[in-house]
């Protein structure tokens, strides 16, 4: 065939493209492609896929997509923790003329790999699907508001990944920082498909994201059961609602700067380009006017949760829900007027700098009161140390010592010595892993009961409490420590051998915190297999005090039988001390939304499409473009979008819950 | 909890083994008052940091819920009192904090002259400052001292207590001009110019290195600052000085190609207008400096003619090797100047024998070439014939 023919066809794609000459990444190849292959063969011996695609692919409901998202979190995290533990090696390693196991082209791709995976692929889905799950449940609602649409979001967040997880084995992924500063972005620095790939798994994934925000806002905005006015939300909802009124006000820039870089990469514009009136500092602004609030939008339904868990397991009201409301405003607010803290190196004079360092130190105000608001929850309660109490108390004493780094960090000439340290490294680490993963982990442990039915096994689950916290210290204590030397982040190789005990003893961290997750598995498998006597049929395991509580676990696919009436901010506490009766008959019909496949059918196009764009196989994206506004524009005409759940499906499932709660007693 | 406590602390015991902690023991008058800063700021913090840790425990302990002897309130939700405290106490650290941020953040303003070279001494006004200017190169530093006319490349020394206003640039990507022993850091960026002041108190050989990531030789990029007396910093400049050779345009367009590890280079004399040429990506003859094409615009632009007053790019300088679907790549010429006349200019624009081309990233061709006769998105630009 002609070259021309090929190119055509192909793009740039080729056999080249394939990191053949990558020992590591040809191993990690083949047992990626065993394990997958062992997955889709077990799925169709099992005969599987039917029950799949009808029940969980192209499910509307939000409780199993809440739970898909959550998967997709882990698993990503597998592979973002994979990434750490090469660079913990390589760092570990490269010493007195050592080069360590990783060249440049490799090692560049890791980091960078390792910090999109982890914010984009790891955490976004956890929080996204715990607000997924829990939200409609604790605001007494049915579903949220756009369900098909909730389904094309996850799948776009699953495209996302996808293309991510395809630079790996096909070309490569970016090598210029989670961030990808221009000019080193640009085409004349970055002239492969690395940046392409992190490019439009973005893009891809941002839709998704941005969609899901717009649709939990108007969840909870619009679907609040009767009574529960803005003042009576679960402090969950009230984070989850700031949550997504910053994902909806930041992720447009993110896209639209994204748009930009690729012009300049395509058509040869010069937006952040070095001449003809390009500004790569323009770029630095726009993506951390993202960047910042994106920070908030992880921490913020993890405040949220650590809330519900102090208070339940406290077994007492939250203290200063007021103020813990307002507090969580006033962060959603300060978030945007933060963002140039991120470069004060850049240059900005001292008025701009001060400014921004200020507004950063307010930000420290509510989050201080939030901490004090939980500590008098603790307060003249009764405190049970299950998991999810158990990772709060780990995160109240880790993440002030972040939020303290933090503001350090917020002090500009601090920051000039600080930045792009190894002490900024363990500072994010310290409130992400600190904030987001214990706050998403003590979720998960708080609300896996109610999803599945049964809880999770506490031996394990104290296994992998213990390896991650400790993991954690021993990991980045010592990052700090090299900070205050001088160390900065990002580098391969080192000279100074009096350097490498502490990049040791963090490689043992990390250690510790794989055998963590590897703990965390281990509790999911095993509670799986002692689900009988894990077994929870009240609904209520841990005597809890919202909404989600009054229902059956797992619920119903209707949630609630009845709409419930609210009159406490504590709504499920407040309707058991007044002694409330399940009503037992005057079931009616239920009207739901209908599953649909289009919202895969779509994100399936959009991640074709990315890739034809990545590669310049340009008939690719066309044709995936044409057919996703066709398959758009012909959905339009499903008719089949709702259906009634029969009284008498109702009623069975009602009664079959009385008998168990009758058996409970 | 108590557990967690010592592994915190471990790190700690192991800290005080003796290493070489320079951001909290520097050399510089500036990165010591950065230093203080960072010190003040923890300890204001630590007032209500401590409390906080410690009253989790407290709580976390004394309610655990086999200590039926502590006091259950379920119902206890709020407290007037105890709100004004918990908002007013981290509100009152910040006002403080925010204080000493407006005051530091203007006295250690890289751009600000020094007032000071040392707590007790003052700036000796009759000595003029050391002025330095920075290029950061793909993957190396270069140094020039437009006041003794010499250069090098890894290698910079500055007399003790003698200020140092250094002038800074990059010749590609960013990078990160950054000394912890000497003063904090500031970004080297193409077509732009940053500046630091800073002065060294004792003398000494302190590492230097960037701290952004600029690519795959970013982690070879540093090099040893030198504090010298002013006897060993003349003796240094009359060494460099003579090391001969001569830093010019075209030397530097062969400098500036990537590379690794580079060993200390020194030059004798230097291009004067070097540097300038550098800040406004025009070391290349026939391309026009940015100044020139900003006082142009300042002056109301070209009009239409200065949209075709640009060349196609022969060769791949600054990387602008154009796009898949742009028009091919272009600069803008520069204007005629009496020892440079227009047709001159352009008869002078050859591609050079050596056409490696300029990859950042220090990596192989891509694999496409920019579309040549059309661009559906741009269309033809018209190139000036002149």
């Amino acid at each position: 065939m002609s070259p021309e023919l090929l190119k055509l066809i192909f793009g740039r794609l080729g056999f080249e493209s394939l990191p053949l000459h990558e020992p590591i990444v040809v191993g990690t190849f083949v047992v990626v492609a065993l394990g997958g292959a062992a997955l889709l063969g077990g799925l169709t011996y099992f005969r599987l896929w039917g029950y799949l695609w009808r029940e969980w692919f192209t499910t509307v409901d939000h409780k199993r997509i809440g739970i898909m998202y959550m998967i997709l979190g882990i698993v990503m995290l597998l592979r973002g923790f994979a990434d750490a533990l090469m660079m913990r090696g390589q760092q570990m390693l490269a010493f007195g003329g050592s080069e360590g196991y990783l060249n440049a082209h490799h090692y560049d791709q890791v980091f960078t790999a390792h910090g999109v995976i982890m914010i984009f692929f790891v955490a976004m889905p956890l929080v996204t699907g715990l607000m997924n799950y829990v939200v409609p449940l604790q605001i007494g609602a049915r579903d949220v508001s756009f369900p098909f649409l909730n389904n094309f979001s996850f799948w776009m967040t699953v495209g996302g990944a996808v293309l991510v997880m395809a630079s790996l084995f096909i070309g490569e992924f970016a090598r210029t920082g989670w961030l990808a500063y221009p000019p080193l972005s640009n085409i004349g620095y970055s002239p492969d498909v690395g940046v392409d790939y992190y490019i439009w798994a973005l893009q891809v994934a941002g839709v998704g994201t941005t969609l899901s925000g717009i649709n939990l806002i108007c969840t909870i905005v619009k679907l609040r059961c009767p009574g529960m006015t803005m003042m009576k939300m679960p402090v969950f909802t009230w984070t989850s609602l700031c949550t997504n009124v910053l994902i909806v006000a930041s992720f447009p820039v993110l896209t639209v700067v994204l748009a930009l870089l690729s012009l300049d990469r395509y058509v040869g514009t010069n937006f952040f380009t070095n001449d003809f009136g390009g500004s790569p500092m323009m770029y630095v602004n726009l993506i951390w006017i993202w960047g910042h609030p994106e920070v908030y939008i992880l921490v913020l339904p993890a405040f949220g949760i650590f809330s519900e868990v102090t208070s339940t397991f406290s077994g007492k009201r939250l203290f200063g829900y007021t103020s813990m409301v307002y507090a969580t405003v006033v962060i959603t607010i300060l978030s945007y007027l933060v963002w140039l803290h991120h470069f004060f190196t850049m240059g900005s004079g001292a008025s701009v700098n001060s400014f921004f360092g200020i507004t950063t130190m307010i930000i420290s105000i509510p989050t201080g009161a939030k901490m004090f608001n939980w500590l008098f929850t603790m307060y003249r309660g009764r405190i049970r140390y299950e998991l999810p109490m158990m990772w709060t108390i780990a995160f109240m004493l880790t993440f002030v010592i972040g939020g303290m780094t933090g503001v350090l960090l917020a002090v500009p000439p601090a920051d000039f010595v600080l930045h792009n340290s190894l002490f900024l490294i363990a500072h994010f680490h310290n409130v992400i892993i600190g904030g987001v993963v214990f706050g998403a982990f003590a979720g998960i442990n708080y609300w896996f009961p109610k999803a599945f039915g049964f809880k999770l096994d506490p031996f394990w689950g104290k296994m992998s409490f213990w390896f991650w916290v400790t993991g954690f210290y021993l990991a980045f204590m010592p990052l700090y420590v090299l900070g205050l030397m001088g160390v900065t982040r990002r580098l391969r190789v080192f000279d100074d051998p009096s350097l490498q005990i502490w990049f040791v003893i963090a490689a043992i961290g990390a250690v510790f915190v794989f055998i963590g997750i590897l703990s965390m598995l281990m509790q999911f498998a095993v509670s799986l297999l002692k689900r009988e006597q894990l077994k929870d049929v009240t609904g209520d395991p841990w005597d809890a005090r919202t909404l989600e509580w009054a229902t059956s676990s797992p619920p119903p696919d209707y949630n609630f039988a009845f709409t419930p009436v609210v009159h406490d901010n504590d709504a499920w506490w407040d309707m058991k001390k007044r002694g409330y009766q399940r009503p037992l008959t005057g079931f009616k019909p239920i009207h739901m939304p209908s599953s649909t496949g289009t919202g895969v059918i779509l994100a399936g196009l959009a991640t074709a499409m990315g890739f034809g764009l990545i590669w310049y196989i340009w008939w690719l994206a066309a044709v995936s473009f044409i057919a996703m506004l066709a398959v758009g524009i012909g959905h339009t005409f499903n008719y089949h979008r709702d259906f009634d759940i029969p009284a008498e499906d109702v009623i069975r499932t009602e009664d079959a819950r009385t008998k168990l709660l009758a058996g409970a007693k | 909890m108590s557990r967690l406590k010592i592994l915190a602390l471990l790190p700690l015991a192991a800290a005080l083994s003796g290493c070489d902690y320079v951001v909290l023991a520097p050399a510089g008058d500036i990165a010591a008052q950065q230093r203080d800063l960072v010190i003040i700021s923890t300890v204001l913090m630590l007032l209500i940091v401590v409390p906080v840790m410690a009253l989790t425990v407290l709580f976390a302990w004394r309610y655990r819920q086999s200590n039926t002897a502590a006091r259950y309130e379920p119902e206890w939700d709020h407290s007037t009192k105890l709100e004004l405290v918990i908002w007013s106490a981290p509100l009152l650290i910040i006002v403080c904090l925010g204080a000493l941020t407006w005051m530091g953040t203007h006295l250690l303003d890289p751009y600000r002259t020094l007032g000071r070279i040392h707590a007790e001494r003052a700036v000796d006004q009759s000595k003029a400052p050391l002025e330095v200017d920075v290029v950061a190169l793909d993957w190396k530093w270069l140094f020039i001292y437009p006041d003794y006319g010499i250069a090098t490349v890894n290698e910079l020394a500055a007399p003790v207590d003698r200020p140092i206003n250094f002038r800074i640039t990059a010749s590609s990507v960013m990078n990160s001009f950054y000394i912890p022993a000497l003063a904090g850091q500031i970004y080297a960026m193409p077509g732009m110019e940053t500046k630091l002041h800073a002065v060294v108190n004792h003398a000494g050989t302190y590492k230097g290195f960037s701290a952004n990531y600029s690519g795959a030789g970013f982690s070879g990029m540093h090099f040893n600052f030198q504090g010298l007396d002013d006897k060993g910093f003349d003796a240094w400049i009359a060494s460099a000085k003579s090391a001969g050779g001569s830093l010019g345009r075209s030397e530097y367009l062969q400098l500036e190609k990537p590379s690794q590890n580079e060993p200390v280079r020194r030059w004798g004399t230097v291009d004067a207008d070097l540097y300038r040429l550098i800040l406004n990506m025009c070391v290349e003859t026939g391309k026009m400096c940015q100044s020139e094409m900003m006082a142009i615009d300042a002056k109301g632009g070209n009009g239409h003619e200065g949209l075709n007053n640009t060349l196609p790019l022969t060769y791949d300088k600054y990387a602008r090797r154009g796009t898949v679907l742009g028009p091919e790549p272009t600069f803008v010429a520069g204007a005629c100047t009496p020892d440079a006349p227009q047709g001159q200019t352009t008869a002078s624009i050859k591609a050079p024998a050596d056409i490696a081309p300029l990859t950042g990233a220090g990596l192989k061709r891509p694999t496409f070439t920019p579309l040549k006769s059309s661009s559906f998105f741009l269309g033809l630009r018209p190139k000036s014939d002149s």
